[in-house]
């Protein structure tokens, strides 16, 4: 039987009507057609379908979806501001830290779950807070440099509210 | 945020965050034009479509590695509600068989099950909880047959047959070279080195699973969307497999999320298309669960390779001997391809005037092995760096000037005996190398390791063919448009699996055409738009590619320019320039914007092409036609030399890379940052093949069907890793370009490996280097009385 949930993604409220045993990932993706959460394995190895909930990064696909009714959802859809790209997505354009893209926002959403609560992490603290999303193209070589420049991008302007 | 309506967006995503004003150049680091829409989530991959009315299509597999097939029991999944159709072999009226070489893959099984993951049933049903439901009511009666587990089983004189029509048994490809006589030679040899080395089956472990999605549309054309490395060859497999022409079938590929090979060849490609033949109009959805993919995607083959080594008292290379076995599992895929290239680069980048090459790619009921980045070189290159090592300990000699004494350089006839007529920079990787502090005061590092930890440093030198050989046509076929509005549209005919040859053809569109990049468009492969331009693998995209890009665009541009000359009323286009969005008289500094000259052109003034075809070896070696069409020989290979330091746990047996050095002569470079993703990438897959990755299976079984049992490299895994080019010009290349996109992945492995045996004075024959390994071979050792 459906239950009603209500939530909030990016921001937006939402009501939805949905079976208990849908995960928040098959939520976001297929009702709400926030593709941007990739699907890599649906298990939690593999960390592409990381959101953010109430702050904390997130296995999306090891949430149900009734688990997150009242609760606040931050997908990458979600980070750009006015249209302007968020600092961390932004490094990783520049830094060229992205090439198939698969594991990029959900790479994006443990940065920013970092940088909210450690604003000048060390390159230690960096490998070890994306060691959960897992990228088979780049050799983590310059996700890690964009971090880095994201941090201090964000730290020199007073770091990021959101 | 719900719209289910409209219907699926086929464009690319342009953010309007683009550095729009930027003329693009060559030889910088611009960002790559995907990141964008990849940054936001907005990229739409093959996974990511969800259209209007959308079925999902499943696969039943047939879960037991060697079986006559009876029947298939479809009636109890076609009666539950919301199931579509059950569909077995008897509903495809082509061939029913796929493959790049020789075609012994079935669509769905109709003789025999040939391994695991063969597919018996396509199941298509309204949403995925009901296709679940429907594959488990699907059944199929076996009759078990016995199965071939290992090379060595397989080669039996009464081994089972895996296919009883193949004229060779189970030897899908023997190939072999001689080239003088090792027998004589032998005798000849001051120092003597042999080795078996086993190196594992491995797992691309992409991001993206396989996925797509198909339609039959009104006018009776079965568009594919598939997240794949070979849109045009795709077409003509899917084609013949299900018994269309292949003018009905149009192949749309989107950029993939990761392939590195293990999407060169069909995968879900003829199974969407059975699908969409079967409902009724409604878009089709496939998208492989990880555990599927493990089981029924392709393979790094695993390999054992024997080894003798010969070589003078002043270390020169005198004779070679090797076999090597490659498991291609059931069905050809590429495995004739993938023993060809491995044999022609088994004796490395080295002179050696003697030699015996015989490799065999064995038919087995395990998974199936296939293309993956490296592509056979990967295996050969783990065991010849280490034979070389070896080597050096033997002769007492330094490593790295036994690697230079023997090095090849242009003009020398390579072990295979072709010669080297293009750029051959691996003297200058290695010479870097010997230069560098990190091989320089390897031995004070050395000395500081810790209590229980032992350190050692290893390098290896590299080779890496491009292209397809001298017989398939190794063709790209470009083509680039000025629009009606005014703008570029380039037409990419190779597909972007993550390596960014999309945003690289962008930066070679707009420097010539001198437009920015918000004025330039690309049509992403597509075999109703683009041109057939072979596939996205053998390190040969952009080199092939780019040619043809270059011509098709200086093609263009003269046209541009010779139109706005006309048009302006002057003599000579020489006079006259491109700037953005218009073409500038430069004596007067009149002006015609672009989209105003568009419109006195028709199309086809407005588009121009051009056909590349990359250069093959003239020489012939001594092999058979079989061998040739299989790629043998190749003329242009990049070459790179790494080096590596790890810190060996005597207490727990784990490996830590703690550096990583790369230096690689791949031509020049046309995006510095394009090109250190992929030696950095590959170095990280590379560490992962060296210290973790092993798919293993049991009779055929997948025993590690998740990536918490496969294990790839994490971001706390991977050191820093620098990447120094050597930029000589290659001549024949797009700007002096030659591949970048495999070379790296063969360097890790051999190097870790020669690293831990200069740590611990252990060598361990059997990859990976996984810590049970290391500790036993350390034990080993020490009950051996060895001291250290």
């Amino acid at each position: 039987m459906k239950r009603i949930i209500q939530m909030t993604v990016n921001g937006e409220p939402v009501e939805l009507a949905i079976e208990p045993n849908r995960t928040l990932l098959q939520v976001l993706r297929e009702d709400l057609e926030l593709t941007g959460t990739k699907h890599g394995c649906g298990l939690g190895d593999c960390g592409a379908c990381t959101v953010i909930l109430d702050g904390a990064p997130v296995n999306s696909c090891l949430v149900l979806a009734v688990q997150a009714n009242g609760r606040e959802v931050l997908t990458i859809e979600g980070l750009e501001e006015n249209g302007d790209l968020h600092p961390i997505q932004k490094a990783f354009v520049e830094k060229g830290a992205i090439q198939c893209g698969f594991c990029t926002s959900g790479m994006i959403l443990s940065a920013k779950a970092l940088l909210d609560h450690n604003p000048r992490p060390s390159e230690i603290d960096i490998r070890t807070a994306i060691s959960g999303n897992l990228c088979r193209c780049t050799g983590y070589q310059k996700i890690v440099e964009a971090i880095q420049a994201a941090s201090e991008t964000m730290a020199g302007s007073g770091g990021d509210a959101r | 945020m719900k719209n289910k309506d409209k219907p699926p967006e086929l464009q690319p995503f342009f953010d309007k965050n683009i550095a729009g004003d930027v003329v693009p150049s060559i030889g910088i680091s611009m960002p790559r034009i995907d990141a964008y829409a990849k940054v936001t989530g907005r990229e739409r991959y093959a996974a990511d479509y969800y259209g209007f009315d959308m079925i999902w299509a499943g696969v039943k597999r047939a879960g037991i590695p060697h079986a006559r097939l009876k029947s298939v029991n479809t009636q109890a999944a076609e009666n539950l509600p919301g199931v579509i159709a059950v569909l077995t072999h008897k509903n495809i009226s082509g061939s029913n068989r796929q493959g790049v070489i020789r075609k012994d893959q079935p669509v769905l099984v109709d003789d025999k099950v040939r391994h695991c993951g063969d597919a018996v049933a396509l199941v298509l049903a309204e949403d995925k909880e009901t296709l679940a439901k429907a594959i488990k009511l699907t059944s199929a009666d076996f009759e078990p047959l016995p199965g071939v587990f290992t090379t060595e089983t397989a080669l039996e004189e009464n081994a089972p047959l895996v296919h009883e029509d193949h004229p060779g048994g189970n030897v899908l490809l023997k190939a072999s070279l001689e080239i003088g006589s090792v027998q004589s030679a032998k005798e000849h040899c001051d120092v003597l080195v042999e080795a078996c080395f086993e190196t594992p089956l491995v797992e691309h472990a992409y991001l993206e699973t396989e996925a797509g999605w198909a339609q039959l549309k009104e006018d009776g054309k079965l568009e594919i969307v598939a997240s794949t490395q070979t849109p045009f060859r795709d077409r003509m497999e899917v084609a013949d497999a299900l018994g269309l022409e292949p003018e009905r079938i149009r192949m749309i590929a989107p950029y993939a999320g990761g392939a590195f090979g293990g999407k060169d060849g069909v995968t879900v490609q003829s199974l969407l298309g059975l699908a969409a033949l079967h409902a009724n109009g409604r878009p089709v959805k496939m998208w492989w669960s990880r555990e599927e993919s493990f089981i029924a995607g392709t393979k790094r083959h695993a390999a054992r390779m024997y080894y003798r080594l010969g070589a003078k008292a002043d270390g020169s290379l005198h004779s070679l001997d090797t076999r090597l076995y490659f498991d291609t599992g059931p069905y050809d895929h590429l495995g004739g391809v993938v023993i060809t290239l491995a044999l022609e680069h088994s004796g490395g980048p080295y002179r050696i005037p003697n030699v015996s090459f015989k490799g065999w790619a064995v038919y087995t009921n395990n998974p199936i092995g296939g293309a993956f980045r490296g592509f056979g070189v990967a295996q050969v290159t783990a065991a010849m760096e280490q034979m070389m090592d070896m080597l050096a300990e033997k002769l007492a000699m330094d490593p790295l000037k036994l690697r230079l004494k023997n090095a090849v350089r242009k003009g020398d006839k390579n072990c295979v005996g072709v010669t080297l007529t293009h750029s051959t920079g691996l003297v200058e990787c290695l010479e870097a190398v010997a230069r560098h502090p990190l091989w320089t005061e390897r031995a004070a590092w050395k000395s500081k390791a810790g209590p229980f930890k032992r350190r050692g440093a290893g390098i290896v030198a590299l080779m890496h063919a491009s292209g397809y050989g001298p017989v398939v046509p190794d063709v790209a076929n470009a083509k680039v448009e000025l629009t009606a509005e005014g703008k570029i549209k380039v037409y990419c005919g190779v597909v972007d699996m993550g390596q960014g040859n999309a945003a690289t053809n962008l930066q070679i569109a707009g420097s010539i055409l001198c437009q920015n990049v918000d004025r330039i468009e690309l049509i992403l492969p597509d075999t109703d738009r683009t041109l057939p331009s072979g596939s996205a693998s053998a390190s040969r995209c952009t080199y092939t590619f780019g040619n043809a890009l270059i011509g098709a665009c200086e093609t263009l541009k003269l046209r541009i320019l010779q139109r706005a000359a006309d048009l302006l009323m002057v003599d000579d286009c020489d006079e006259t320039a491109l700037i953005p969005g218009a073409v500038r008289h430069l004596p007067t500094g009149r002006e015609i914007p672009l989209h105003r000259l568009a419109t006195f052109m028709n199309e086809s003034e407005r588009t121009a092409t051009q056909r590349f075809r990359a250069p093959t070896a003239k020489e012939i070696p001594p092999v058979g036609n079989e061998i040739r069409l299989h790629g043998f020989p190749h003329t242009l290979f990049s070459y790179g030399a790494h080096l590596v330091r790890v810190e060996v746990n005597e207490l727990t047996g784990v490996v830590d890379v703690k550096r990583y050095l790369s230096v690689s002569d791949c031509g020049k470079i046309i995006n510095p940052h394009v090109y250190e993703q992929q030696i950095q990438g590959a170095i990280a897959q590379g560490i992962g093949y060296a210290l973790s990755e092993e798919v293993q299976v049991n009779e055929g079984k997948v025993l590690t069907a998740d990536l918490a049992t496969f294990i790839i490299p994490a971001a706390s895994d991977v050191p820093e890793i620098e990447s120094q080019p050597v930029e000589i010009y290659e001549p024949s290349g797009p700007y002096g370009l030659k591949g970048v996109g495999e070379i790296a992945t063969n360097g890790p492995l051999p190097a870790i490996a020669n690293a831990v045996a200069d740590a611990c004075g252990v060598r361990i024959f059997r990859s990976p280097l996984t810590p049970s390994r290391v500790l036993r071979a350390l034990r080993e050792r020490l009950s051996e009385g060895g001291v250290h």
